[in-house]
């Protein structure tokens, strides 16, 4: 695997977004889906609560200042439900974060981080952390993917990773595509003993 | 010990375990549309891949497609470029396309089964969280993010975690009026919208074996909206019926050969089950959403709920929603005004939702003020919709009537709500903004209890207007 491609740690300031079951539309909504790329996605994470927050005389935790630059989010429970669009994760990662630290996550969105390498880890004490950020913006965090700690200024504490994701990204070999590919023969022989190939008819074929 | 379905599809198409500790499963039918795939196509391209199994690939366009026109160049330039790189991509891999000007063209998770491409004891992925609609067949069908996608389109294969499985049974006779949709609210409701996290669902009982298939599918189609990536239904005799004659169902000496593997890819009766749930279909009544989540829900008889009175870990969640929802807790669930009416999504835009919400519309009128809507999930469900008077009955009453999409269900397209407009939806998510205005509100219910909607112009129970309360 590249060397460049193992996440082992990772250090920065936090960022506390509270709340439980924060879906994906909430995250990137809809209409930034319409594109072909995922570029530009940064920028547009949480729009619609960070508008909502500011039409309310109150500043969403990405657009505070004291927050300014965190590499590491703190959410709660169920973080990511919703629909399956790879768009969260990259827009949060192309936003800047680089691990997100919650209570649980949903499942698809769990995925989809990983197969970005971006960390997702849990915790059940994220709400402290999130109160200790508030209190003290700027405390910095490290993350060792490794040793599933997670670092606050002078304390340590222990964090669940998923052992499979946590050699994934300390091996570098998030991405699955080169495992998958490496399987070839036996994908053939898979596909040679599953009956309804067999039976599928010829391509009735489409068009426009 | 006895083999459910899940362990029997999942090892027939396990290729290899991965140094991850993951499982390679190989994918028999992946199912691709516009907005999750171009990122893909275009990583393949960059690591010069071809689609490894074209003819296991079968695309078409839903998400972004205006349903008052299709006339091309769309209007909406971002809309249209993407429809181009679909239409590019499966040109240059030689994959099956429904498009837009075809018969079959529709949502994805409508077409496939119409087609007859979705099938028991497959594995079926496709680039969208509602994919669990095809495990009403007796499928395991889940929805995948793009990198996913991709490597769906280079290897046919996935890595994966095997999830547990927990068993939904449901026994009773649904009472007139209520739905599979308000069997699924229900569902989420008691389990909530994180229970199903880890877990595929098996949904059973004789109140599942007596739904049709397009009832199950409205089920299964919600799994992950409890949290449950995967959901199915054993496949029995309803579904082979179902399945025989569609276009791309196996026929001649194939049908029996088929029939008999779908039979035994059922669960064992002796299956052992990581969790068991079982819910009465007597305690079930016609069911809307007053929250932002699909599990903040409550019987239309039922009162909006006092967030003081729930458990304290529940009430800052409850008083965001309502506040978003400019609800009051104990006022009346019936009787909440609505200003749009939505019947439409790949949740329910069948046959018998659109049957079901003819016969609460016909010789009525849409109260003057609300914009209704009917989006059927497919064109041959407009055609055959239209063919049975269902569209003179909507367009009588005053529903527009609407081409093939997802519509207002993630406003992808034109059709969104402005402002704070309340919404009767037929479809899946009441998400804060989720039918295109960051505003607006949607009230999830059955379709007929979506047309009962727009005949009062508020929350009603249909069950008045069916003569059946």
């Amino acid at each position: 695997m590249a060397a460049d491609a193992r996440v082992t740690a990772v250090s920065g300031t936090g960022v506390p977004v509270r709340g439980d079951d924060i879906d994906t539309d909430r995250i990137i909504p809809a209409r930034y889906l319409k594109a072909v790329t995922f570029e530009g996605l940064g920028r547009h994470a949480f729009q619609d609560e960070r508008i909502a927050a500011g039409e309310s005389g109150a500043v969403h935790p990405l657009d505070d200042r004291r927050y300014a630059g965190a590499a590491v989010l703190f959410v709660n429970r169920n973080f990511g439900c919703g629909s399956s669009r790879e768009h969260a994760p990259q827009a949060l990662y192309r936003y800047g974060i680089r691990a997100i630290v919650g209570a649980s996550f949903a499942e698809i969105f769990a995925g989809n981080c990983l197969m970005i390498g971006l960390p997702a880890v849990t915790s059940e004490r994220v709400g402290e952390w999130q109160d200790r950020l508030e209190a003290e913006p700027g405390t910095p965090v490290r993350i060792d993917v490794q040793a599933a700690t997670i670092a606050l200024g002078g304390d340590e504490y222990p964090l669940q990773i998923p052992s499979a994701a946590r050699r994934s990204l300390v091996s570098g070999a998030w991405d699955s595509m080169a495992a998958l590919l490496a399987g070839d023969e036996r994908i053939g022989a898979t596909a040679a003993r599953i009956p309804y190939l067999g039976w599928r008819r010829p391509a009735t074929g489409g068009s426009e | 010990m006895g083999r459910s379905l899940l362990d029997k599809v999942w090892d027939l198409h396990r290729v290899a375990e991965l140094p991850s500790g993951e499982t390679q499963v190989f994918v028999g039918l992946h199912l691709v549309h516009e907005v999750t795939s171009p990122q893909a196509f275009a990583m393949l391209r960059e690591r010069g891949l071809r689609v490894r199994h074209p003819e296991l690939t079968v695309a078409t366009v839903d998400h972004i497609v205006p349903t008052d026109t299709v006339q091309r160049p769309f209007a909406d330039p971002m809309a249209e470029q993407m429809l181009q790189h679909l239409e590019r991509n499966v040109a240059e891999h030689g994959i099956r396309y429904y498009g837009l000007g075809h018969a079959d063209q529709g949502i994805v998770h409508v077409i496939g089964p119409q087609l007859g491409l979705t099938q028991p004891g497959m594995t079926i992925a496709c680039g969208d969280s509602h994919t669990s609609t095809h495990g009403a067949f007796g499928a395991i069908a889940f929805g995948i993010g793009t990198s996913q996608v991709r490597d769906v389109l280079a290897t046919q294969t996935l890595a994966l975690h095997k999830p547990k499985l927990r068993r939904i049974t449901v026994d009773g006779r649904l009472a007139p009026g209520v739905y599979a949709k308000d069997v699924i609210l229900s569902i989420i409701a008691a389990l909530g919208v994180k229970g199903g996290i880890g877990y595929a669902y098996e949904y059973a009982g004789s109140t599942i074996d007596a739904l049709d298939v397009e009832g199950r599918m409205s089920i299964c189609n919600m799994s992950i909206e409890g949290g449950a990536r995967v959901g199915y239904v054993n496949p029995d005799r309803t579904t082979f019926d179902f399945l025989r004659g569609r276009a791309e169902a196996p026929d001649g000496e194939d049908w029996q050969q088929a029939v008999d593997f779908w039979r035994t890819c059922a669960s064992d009766p002796d299956t052992v089950y990581d969790d068991r749930v079982a819910l009465r279909a007597e305690d079930i009544e016609p069911v809307v959403t007053w929250g932002t989540n699909p599990g903040q829900s409550a019987a239309v008889t039922d009162t909006i709920p006092d967030p003081e009175r729930a458990p304290a870990e529940r009430r800052a969640g409850m008083a965001a929603a309502l506040g978003h929802m400019r609800l009051r807790p104990g006022a009346p669930v019936a009787g909440t005004p609505i200003d749009v009416a939505f019947i439409g999504s790949c949740t329910n835009s069948r046959m018998s939702d659109l049957r079901e919400a003819a016969r609460v519309v016909e010789g009525r009128r849409v109260k003057s003020g609300v914009k209704a809507l009917v989006v059927p999930g497919s064109r041959r469900i407009a055609d055959q919709a239209s063919a049975e008077g269902l569209r003179d009955v909507f367009e009588s009453a005053g529903f527009e009537w609407r081409g093939a999409g997802c519509s207002m269900c993630l406003a992808m397209n034109p059709d969104k709500l402005e402002g704070a407009q309340m919404s009767a939806s037929s479809s899946n998510r009441n998400f804060v903004g989720r039918q295109g205005s960051p505003q607006g509100r949607t009230l999830l219910m059955s379709p007929a209890m979506v047309a009962a909607a727009a005949v009062n112009g508020q929350v009603t129970d249909v069950r008045e207007l069916l003569g059946a309360a």
